[in-house]
């Protein structure tokens, strides 16, 4: 009978039912436990074979090191491996839907990538003259220009690095604005469905910040923004689309009002990627508005980055931009900088940078806008707005959706966690998510809606990819109102079960010690 | 002594023209756990309505306002290493501040425990 299986080899199911064994490792299968690198590396282990310093005499005083650093000391295999290992454990928009509401965790496309590693832009310095990086240059213009057509403003900074930093370069431009006309103004008004940055950001230029409440609709209330109206209101900070991932419909009738009183309009364009190509900010009356190239332009974020965050401005503070900035004169592109600004950009506020922005993440966005040109843009608003109905409509019969009767979201579709089983929350939906293998929504988020979950497909993703993602959610949805105890302790299948946030608030670790250092400073 | 309340859920217990200042059982029951709290420092002047105090719970900071005006008298320095006496015992130990009555006419305008309690259950 050897002749009928000779291989041997006859697959069997053996106990898979059972609670598996701990392993003497604590590996799982091939999904490895990996310890902190201070934890693995030895002294005296190295992966470079360098000559040993030549001994000098130190005239650092009493500054002079007393002991060993405790870098540690591994050989380059198992650097790499450590490092590998810990990539394994992330979850990435490369590995999966990553549905994180305000966010917009969207596909990057490789062209981009291909575009930014080219050696003309990927081996220049900031530093070089101006002659040898003509081309980075036309970059950083051309993509400028684009931008400012998509938005149909005057002017735009390209140097903040990400979107709030791009906020805090709108809100001096606003100060500037104010100090250049004598009026000293003490208040900025955010309404609750603003950004959190928002508030933070204006606090942090010296404006104190004032709430403006949100309508039943999710939506400002516009009555009370008028009524705040006055002569101490420096500006507000609006967010449209909003974090309730509705348009703010009274936008243009909010401008005009906050003009009329003085002041002026900041619009927080994280949420650009909604009306891309639909809807131009400088129509509605917006006076600046930073864009998160990481976000509708397609460049990467969440840890991969950097984040890159542009400044559109209206014609009344493009005078006060920050420096510096490319110009074109004939076929030559310059900077334009402290020494040369004088003549003619004589009152910037100044420079919030050493250089010039994220030099890759332009190359990547103006890839992004140029391959897709005009009408795959403005698709772009519109699949992600489709698909976020789409969620927003195949859900709303499991989960309350608070706002779903003002009409279609836009780019996000929001949920709140009213109708779950006593003690269930969406924390546990959340976690229950986890262990269907997907990174869960933006959760408690906006305040405005208790225990709220803010779903961002985005527009990359398949109808396939958001058909199973409905059908997790909708299985955790509904053992969260049945009340199923399993779920309470979620996640089961995760490298770490439920953490406990409470006592990493309140007793963090953040500083690794030896564990002899750790116990003497107890 | 008389226990008043606010609409930002506060209690204040009064004694002559000092009183001692903390965050009601409700309010601590909608924090979750409490992992910082900060005390005004003694001598430190409030207004009524004006922020007195901090407490943050694992998602959200909050602000604990000043239920009328006064000058603080002391802090519990005892949140500072255990901020849980906030959960455990809110309207008690978990204290924030006590401090001396700049006008007790404001007290006037707070709410008794039976107002506060239809209050909350009006929520």
């Amino acid at each position: 009978m050897n002749s009928i299986n000779q291989s041997g080899w006859k697959p069997e199911m053996g106990n898979a039912g059972d609670t598996a064994p701990a392993t003497y490792t604590g590996n799982k299968a091939l999904m490895l436990e990996e310890a902190l690198i201070f934890e693995i590396g030895t002294a005296g282990t190295t992966g470079v074979d360098l000559a040993d310093a030549p001994q000098v005499a130190a005239r650092l005083g009493n500054l002079e090191r007393h002991r060993d650093i405790g870098l540690p000391g591994l050989s380059e295999p198992e650097t790499v491996r450590h490092y590998t290992r810990l990539s394994r454990q992330n979850y990435a928009i490369d590995l999966g839907f990553f549905p994180l509401g305000s966010c917009t965790m969207k596909h990057n496309p490789r062209l981009n990538e291909k575009v930014a590693r080219m050696a003309g832009f990927a081996d220049v310095h900031p530093l070089q003259p101006v002659e040898t990086v003509q081309g980075a240059l036309a970059v950083i213009h051309e993509l400028a220009h684009w931008l400012i057509t998509l938005t149909g403003m005057k002017a735009v900074a390209m140097s903040p690095k990400a979107g709030a930093h791009g906020e805090l370069c709108g809100i001096l431009a606003i100060r500037a604005a104010l100090t250049a006309r004598g009026d000293a103004r003490s208040v900025i008004l955010c309404p609750e469905s603003a950004h959190g940055t928002n508030p933070a950001t204006a606090a942090f230029a010296g404006y104190a910040v004032e709430n403006i409440p949100a309508t039943s609709e999710g939506r400002v209330d516009l009555a009370a923004l008028k009524a705040r109206l006055g002569p101490d209101i420096a500006g507000v900070m609006i967010t449209n689309p909003n974090t309730c991932g509705l348009f703010e419909r009274d936008m243009r009738e909010i401008s005009d009002a906050v003009h009329a009183a003085g002041g002026y309009v900041y619009c927080d364009g994280a949420n650009f990627n909604a009306i891309v190509g639909r809807v131009r900010p400088g129509d509605l009356g917006v006076d600046a508005m930073h864009i998160n190239l990481h976000k509708t332009f397609s460049t990467p974020h969440g840890g991969g980055g950097p984040g890159s965050g542009p400044v559109v401005l209206s014609e009344a503070l493009a005078p006060y931009a920050p420096l510096p900035f490319v110009t074109q004169d004939n076929d030559q592109y310059r900077l334009v900088e402290e020494e040369t600004a004088n003549a003619c950009h004589p009152d910037s506020f100044g420079r919030m940078v050493a250089f010039h922005g994220q030099m890759g993440m332009f190359t990547r966005a103006l890839s992004y806008i140029m391959s897709h040109g005009a009408d795959g843009l403005r698709q772009v608003a519109e699949d992600a707005v489709l698909n976020a109905n789409y969620i927003l409509r195949s859900l709303q019969d499991v989960l309350e959706a608070p706002f779903a009767h003002s009409g279609p979201c836009m780019h996000e579709a929001l949920f709140s966690d009213n109708g779950m089983a006593e003690g269930f929350s969406t924390l546990d939906i959340a976690k229950g998510l986890i262990d269907e293998g997907y990174h869960p929504m933006t959760v408690y988020f906006p305040l405005v809606v208790h225990g709220a979950m803010l779903v961002e497909p985005t527009e990359t993703e398949s109808k396939a990819t958001l058909d199973q993602f409905i059908g997790a959610l909708r299985n955790v949805a509904g053992r969260a109102k049945a009340g199923d105890p399993s779920l309470k302790s979620a996640p089961h299948h995760a490298p770490r079960r439920r953490l406990d946030e409470t006592q990493a608030a309140r007793k963090p670790v953040l500083v690794w010690r030896e564990p002899e250092q750790a116990v003497a400073a107890e | 002594m008389t226990r008043y309340f606010t609409e930002d859920h506060e209690w204040i217990d009064v004694d002559g023209d000092s009183a001692t200042v903390g965050i009601t059982h409700y309010a601590q029951s909608q924090l979750g756990d409490i992992v910082f709290a900060e005390v005004p420092a003694a001598g430190a002047t409030l207004n009524k309505g004006g922020d007195a105090a901090v407490v943050e719970s694992v998602k959200a900071a909050s602000d604990v306002y000043a239920p009328v005006s006064g000058t603080v008298l002391e802090g519990n320095d005892a949140l500072e290493g255990d901020p849980a006496l906030v959960n455990s015992d809110p309207e008690g130990e978990g204290w924030f501040f006590k401090l001396t009555l700049s006008d007790s006419s404001e007290l006037d305008s707070l709410m008794d425990a039976a107002a506060y309690q239809a209050f909350v259950d009006g929520l």
